[in-house]
């Protein structure tokens, strides 16, 4: 397993919707491409939202998980 | 993506302006332009010195609305002008006043928190608004 070099992280565990996103495209934009960034987020809509915005954009979603209510995503900067 | 969404904003109650605010920085994220008209009791909600107040919901809320609401609030749910401020730092978000609201309601340029872009007419609106969906809350 490759470890992955993460960048930032957005803790928006607690946070409704649209905020994970919105942090999320925050934290996304001063960083280079390629960059990656990981998101905690307990919103039960945060798992469609993250695969909409990632083909939206084009930031790729490397990674996905859920444990428990808490869901677990790496985005790769476009 | 690159067809703008617009919201015309009518009602003055926390609740639709909430759930303006929402659309408006999910489609700042995903990288759409967003005019946001804002007519009557949306615009009167808008003041510089009533924006962070409570507006009160729809009659639909009702009681049980309320407490949802207030819970939604303490568990640290950001303020519709807060989500519209980070929708404004995110993306293209354009608020604009109407002008014939401003006119009835008696409300000048420097009343209007700095979240209002300026005062524009409906058709300068519909002009912007392009080919890009239209929605009115």
């Amino acid at each position: 397993m490759t470890v992955l070099e993460i960048a930032a992280r957005v803790d928006a565990r607690g946070l409704s919707c649209p905020m994970p996103i919105v942090k999320t495209a925050q934290a996304v934009k001063p960083l280079a491409p390629g960059a990656l960034v990981e998101v905690l987020a307990t919103d039960p809509g945060s798992e469609r939202d993250f695969v909409a915005w990632s083909r939206a954009t084009g930031h790729e979603l490397v990674e996905r998980s859920v444990d428990g209510a808490t869901h677990r995503f790496v985005i790769r900067r476009k | 993506m690159d067809e703008p969404l617009n919201l015309v904003l009518f009602s003055g109650t926390d609740d639709k302006l909430q759930a303006a605010a929402v659309l408006t920085a999910g489609a700042a994220a995903l990288g759409k332009p967003v005019n946001v008209f804002l007519q009557y009791w949306a615009l009167e909600a808008f003041r510089r010195d009533r924006i962070e107040r409570d507006h009160g919901l729809a009659p639909e809320a009702g009681v049980d609305g309320r407490r949802h609401v207030d819970d939604l609030r303490r568990a640290g749910q950001v303020s519709w002008a807060d989500t519209l401020r980070q929708a404004k730092d995110l993306g293209e978000v354009d608020i604009q006043a109407c002008s014939l609201s401003m006119d009835l309601l008696a409300i000048e340029e420097q009343d209007l928190d700095p979240l209002v872009d300026g005062v524009e007419g409906v058709t300068a609106f519909y002009l912007n608004a392009g080919q890009g969906q239209l929605v009115f809350i």
